[in-house]
């Protein structure tokens, strides 16, 4: 008895350990025998998961698309990139910087921890009207955010430098540092998705109206894990920011964020395996067509150059997937060990509530 | 005489933008799915407008007859392709399909055409401009004018008088009881597709004509215009849709007589911003239909 009531506390937070056991894994034999190749794109993969879980925090949760992280991930990009740099090389790189900011130099940590509190900071700010409006009205105001972020940040010249590229961001981001926070945000969203708040935006999922008759505030619930999400997208643009250390507002935008949608979107939105083997799939995908890519381009196999064949693919997947599997490969499944006896305590629990 | 010559860039910019909105709209007041692809059928005329302009000696109208003709075309086969077998899933899938939809028109376009520009040819009447009584008006303008509003008129006439008209009015007014009384869905939802490509492609030769040139992400503008005209006039209704186009277009001329030069560039987050507050003011927009249904399922 005592050893089953074990294994049924134990039960939900397996998942957290199948997910986070494979990444550690990984990281250690890409980092013990792996190509600087390899390293970059299973680097870029555990960012990418960062901001895939951010918005599995919100769109899984809510079942109300997001479009606007990717512009959520540049606002902690930029802040967090004009955190660290130094001030002579603030002055190269945005000479236009306004005096305050120039002589603003902070350490790693601190720098990535002020853009993911930025950019959440801006979701408070903006985004409570927003939670009101579901369906296509959703859909649209969030795709307009993600429009506004961007034509702010190609625009502010004295905090982005415009539409070209800002450079000089030092590098800090490593292999593992990238998959530490990976897991350390994989433990934070399975966490949210089972607490109480989780389970009540879960629940205005299912039937909005059930939840409000049951005393949920959608709006709140849906707001306080849109900042949340917001922030943790913030927080993988930090990260990103100082592996990838040059870039232009560009890089958050349509492509980007058709990039984590898919990613999101084949492994299965409503839970966090789908988010995290999403991510993997994807990006193997990805970076195998990339390469046959890169490899007719080198060698000249046809007679132009080939741009695109990427996403086309990728898009391709992703409507297969989507008239196959419209919840994703996962479904809404969490990987779960499930021994016998705690399956019954769990569904004791679950009748006794 | 300066006045009256912003007026009737404003009406010819009102005009367009009410066409571009209707085409949005018909899609979405059946499905209630806002179609990311949209932009792309836009593009894709424009391609056809160049390939067939540049490799055959046609006169320009039967060009201009083959993008409208392409549009539909692919506008008809997505919806086989993809959107018929999402449609009875979900609204979120149906919407992330159309997204990818639209990526993979987009960089078709990269992949086979190429990333560049290419000049399109088109006809003298779109450079040439006249002048009445000091007043110059570009021909470009009085024909976007017109032709929008033959095109509103004639589609007007459709919806009010004909079968098909009725049953897609009917449609986006309650589908399901649509199907009850034995309209065919897949006939009602195709056909609007059709005309939604049909006047992406009208929309095209005009949009194309102001910089003469086409580019595979040309489809996004006509797309936002479109977004936010549909949330400012009302998702709803076609009319509120045509309504919208025009108070965009005017809003956005007058933005930029307005706006100073420096927040100028800022005028897409201010359009937006705009819907924005529409929709929280609003939720249905300007035109109101008798009653607002959440899509089931």
């Amino acid at each position: 008895m005592k050893r089953s009531r074990l294994a049924g506390w134990l039960s939900p937070y397996s998942t957290i350990f199948f997910l986070a056991l494979p990444m550690v894994a990984l990281t250690t034999i890409v980092d013990l025998f792996a190509t600087s190749l390899v390293i970059r794109i299973v680097t870029v993969m555990f960012v990418s998961m960062i901001i895939v879980l951010g918005m599995q925090v919100f769109m899984g949760n809510s079942g109300i698309l997001a479009w606007a992280h990717v512009g959520f991930m540049g606002v902690g990009a930029y802040v967090s990139a004009l955190c660290s740099m130094t001030p002579q090389m603030k002055e190269i790189a945005v000479p236009q910087v306004y005096p305050f900011l120039l002589n603003l130099h902070l350490p790693f940590w601190p720098s990535i921890l002020i853009g993911a509190l930025v950019a959440a900071l801006l979701a408070l700010i903006i985004s409570y009207p927003l939670m009101r409006l579901s369906d296509a009205a959703a859909a649209i105001t969030s795709f307009a955010l993600l429009i506004i972020i961007h034509t702010v940040l190609v625009h502010w010249d004295r905090v982005t430098n415009g539409p070209r590229t800002l450079f000089g961001v030092e590098e800090y981001t490593t292999l593992w540092t990238s998959a530490l926070c990976a897991i350390l945000v994989l433990v934070l969203a399975y966490l949210f998705k089972e607490s109480s708040l989780g389970l009540r935006l879960r629940a205005s999922r299912e039937d909005a109206y059930a939840a409000s008759a049951a005393g949920i505030n959608i709006t709140q619930v849906r707001y306080f894990s849109f900042i949340l999400s917001a922030g943790i997208a913030g927080f993988g643009g930090g990260l990103w920011a100082h592996y990838i250390t040059s870039f232009t507002p560009d890089a958050f935008y349509m492509i980007e964020t058709f990039n984590v949608l898919a990613m999101l979107v084949v492994g299965g939105p409503l839970g966090i395996s789908g988010a995290v083997i999403g991510t993997a799939l994807v990006t193997i995908a990805r970076e195998g067509v990339r390469a046959v890519e890169n490899m007719i381009n080198l060698n000249q196999l046809l007679p132009f150059e080939v741009v695109g064949l990427t996403e086309v693919f990728l898009a391709t997947v992703l409507i297969v997937c989507l008239i196959l599997r419209p919840q994703g490969i996962m479904g809404g499944r969490e990987l779960r060990w499930k021994p016998k006896n705690a399956m019954q305590m769990g569904n004791q629990q679950a009748s006794q509530k | 005489m300066v006045a009256f010559e912003f007026l009737i860039n404003a009406i010819s910019l009102g005009s367009l933008y009410a066409l571009i909105a209707l085409g949005l709209v018909i899609i979405f007041g059946i499905l209630k799915m806002v179609n990311f692809a949209y932009g792309e059928l836009i593009m894709f005329g424009g391609y056809v407008l160049y390939l067939v302009g540049s490799n055959f000696r046609l006169p320009w109208l039967f060009v201009a007859l083959f993008a409208v003709l392409g549009a539909m075309i692919v506008s008809y086969l997505t919806e086989l392709v993809a959107f018929r077998r999402v449609r009875e899933k979900s609204l979120t899938a149906l919407l992330i399909t159309s997204f990818a939809v639209s990526t993979l028109l987009q960089n078709g376009a990269l992949l086979i055409i190429s990333p560049r520009a290419k000049a399109v040819v088109l006809p003298n009447i779109f450079s040439q401009s006249i002048t009445w009584f000091g007043i110059t008006i570009p021909m470009r303008n009085i024909l976007t004018i017109s032709i929008s509003i033959l095109m509103l008129v004639g589609l007007t006439l459709l919806f009010r008088y004909t079968i098909l008209g009725i049953a897609l009015r009917a449609a986006a007014d309650n589908f399901r009881m649509t199907r009850m009384l034995g309209v065919p869905a897949n006939l009602v939802i195709s056909s609007a597709f059709v005309l939604s490509g049909m006047i992406a492609g009208v929309v095209s030769l005009f949009w194309i004509g102001r910089t003469a040139s086409v580019t595979p992400n040309i489809g996004l503008g006509p797309l936002l215009i479109a977004f936010v005209a549909t949330v400012i006039g009302g998702m709803q209704s076609l009319m509120g849709a045509v309504l919208g186009g025009f108070v965009y277009g005017m809003i956005f001329s007058f933005i930029g007589v307005l706006l100073p030069q420096t927040l100028l560039d800022y005028r897409e987050a201010f359009m937006f911003l705009i819907v924005i507050l529409i929709l929280l003011w609003r939720p249905e927009g300007l035109v109101r239909t008798r009653y607002v249904q959440e899509r089931v399922g």
